[in-house]
């Protein structure tokens, strides 16, 4: 036997409804556009994200010129590929090495590169991550499956003011041959957070 | 404001949670952030202001609770306490007094969201620190709102970079005013903070530090 109103068995949570009530009288006040909310929706939910970030990397490995650019003027160099604004207005790229490896938090919010990673995912807005990410890094990558010997320094960096990280993470052996494309391809969202590492692709051969 | 929002180095939170995958677990969650948003625009608050609006949630609650509630809270916050509503009409969901047509259209919100809102000033002050120097994050307890976290003050660093000067969030957020400070990027060893018996080998925290909130080691 069906339910003849499946939609109405429960009623909308006290949340919903609060929040129905303030979009309802924010429209009729004159204060928000509907279709300007649908427009922000759409910009952050299907057009910006990590991708972006993933190009920018995958420049960087592959034209020296452009690496350098990014770490001295990382703003201006993430521009020049079309990547800018709110959530970007100061950016810093942190280079992972043989001995450095960086990773981002922002313990008193949730601060987060927006032009070029897109929103943040909700472990790195929850108290979990913000509460450890800068008492036990290590304990955190491990359970992200990253494991780092001792001989690497781990850096967090706590995004406390309007400065954006962007970690750069290392380019995995054995893709020299690969396109920028394909590059981008490999690029995690996580990896830019610092959170994992990039992985050596599966061989074709 | 010491409180729950400044949650490094806390204890007991868990494992870290990363069942959710998407951007908003429920539809509320995308109309606060698009309401958020969209009321930013409007100019009558700045984000210092909206961060300080989230902090002031109950503790307890603030912990209880998900992440866009905090955003709710704080839009409502700043919704009645610059006038753009009443408690009344919040309450009961009518509308009970004037209209405007200060809503920005959606023909504006790309342009807005491109120019952002960046926040380095000239200054005419000398920067106090150079790249190298030993500092100690200041031992203070405001009760409004501030960007150094507790787990740092009092905590010996080294400059590490500085980033020109910004606008200073702790009277941004009280006043409205735009006052330049300079800001640094300051390394703080673990064993520093958190004492060598529990501090992880070789992981140095790294912390964006306005120089009012940094003293000179003597």
């Amino acid at each position: 036997m069906t339910d003849p109103l499946p939609h109405h068995s429960h009623g909308p949570s006290e949340i919903e409804s609060r929040v129905r009530r303030l979009e309802k009288l924010l429209v009729e006040k004159g204060l928000v556009d509907p279709a300007a909310m649908d427009e922000l929706v759409d910009t952050y939910e299907n057009r910006v994200g990590p991708k972006n970030g993933a190009r920018v990397v995958a420049r960087a490995w592959t034209d020296p010129d452009y690496r350098r650019r990014l770490l001295e003027n990382p703003t201006e160099a993430i521009m020049e590929l079309g990547y800018r604004g709110r959530q970007g207005e100061h950016m810093k790229v942190v280079e992972n090495t043989g001995t450095v490896h960086n990773m981002v938090v922002c313990t008193l919010c949730s601060c987060y590169p927006w032009p070029v990673l897109g929103l943040p995912p909700a472990w790195y807005k929850a108290s979990s991550y913000r509460a450890r990410a800068v008492s036990e890094p290590r304990a955190v990558l491990a359970e992200f499956g990253v494991e780092l010997g001792d001989d690497v320094e781990i850096r967090v960096w706590d995004s406390t003011a309007e400065v954006r990280y962007l970690v750069l993470p290392r380019r995995p052996e054995g893709t020299g041959a690969m396109s920028e494309d394909e590059l981008s391809e490999l690029v995690s969202r996580d990896s830019m957070i610092g959170v994992a590492l990039v992985g050596v692709p599966d061989s074709r051969s | 404001m010491n409180s729950t929002h400044d949650l490094g180095g806390m204890h007991g939170h868990g494992r870290i949670d990363r069942s959710q995958t998407v951007d908003f677990e429920h539809g509320w969650e995308r109309r606060v952030f698009a309401l958020t948003l969209a009321c930013g625009m409007l100019g009558k608050w700045n984000l210092d202001e909206s961060r300080h609006a989230r902090e002031t949630m109950d503790p307890g609650d603030y912990l209880k609770s998900s992440y866009y509630e905090h955003w709710l809270h704080g839009l409502e916050q700043l919704l009645l306490s610059k006038g753009l509503i009443s408690k009344e009409e919040l309450e009961a969901g009518i509308l009970d007094g004037r209209t405007t047509d200060a809503a920005v259209p959606a023909e504006g919100v790309a342009e807005m969201l491109g120019r952002g809102g960046p926040v380095e000033m000239e200054i005419d002050r000398p920067a106090a620190f150079a790249v190298g120097d030993p500092v100690t994050a200041r031992n203070f307890n405001p009760k409004s709102h501030t960007r150094s976290p507790r787990y740092v003050r009092g905590r010996r660093g080294v400059v590490t970079g500085h980033h020109g000067a910004h606008i200073f969030p702790d009277r941004h957020a009280a006043t409205g005013e735009k006052v330049a400070e300079h800001l640094y990027s300051v390394r703080f060893e673990a064993d520093e903070i958190w004492g060598p018996r529990d501090a992880e080998p070789g992981a140095p925290v790294y912390v964006d530090l306005f120089e009012p909130y940094l003293e000179p080691v003597r």
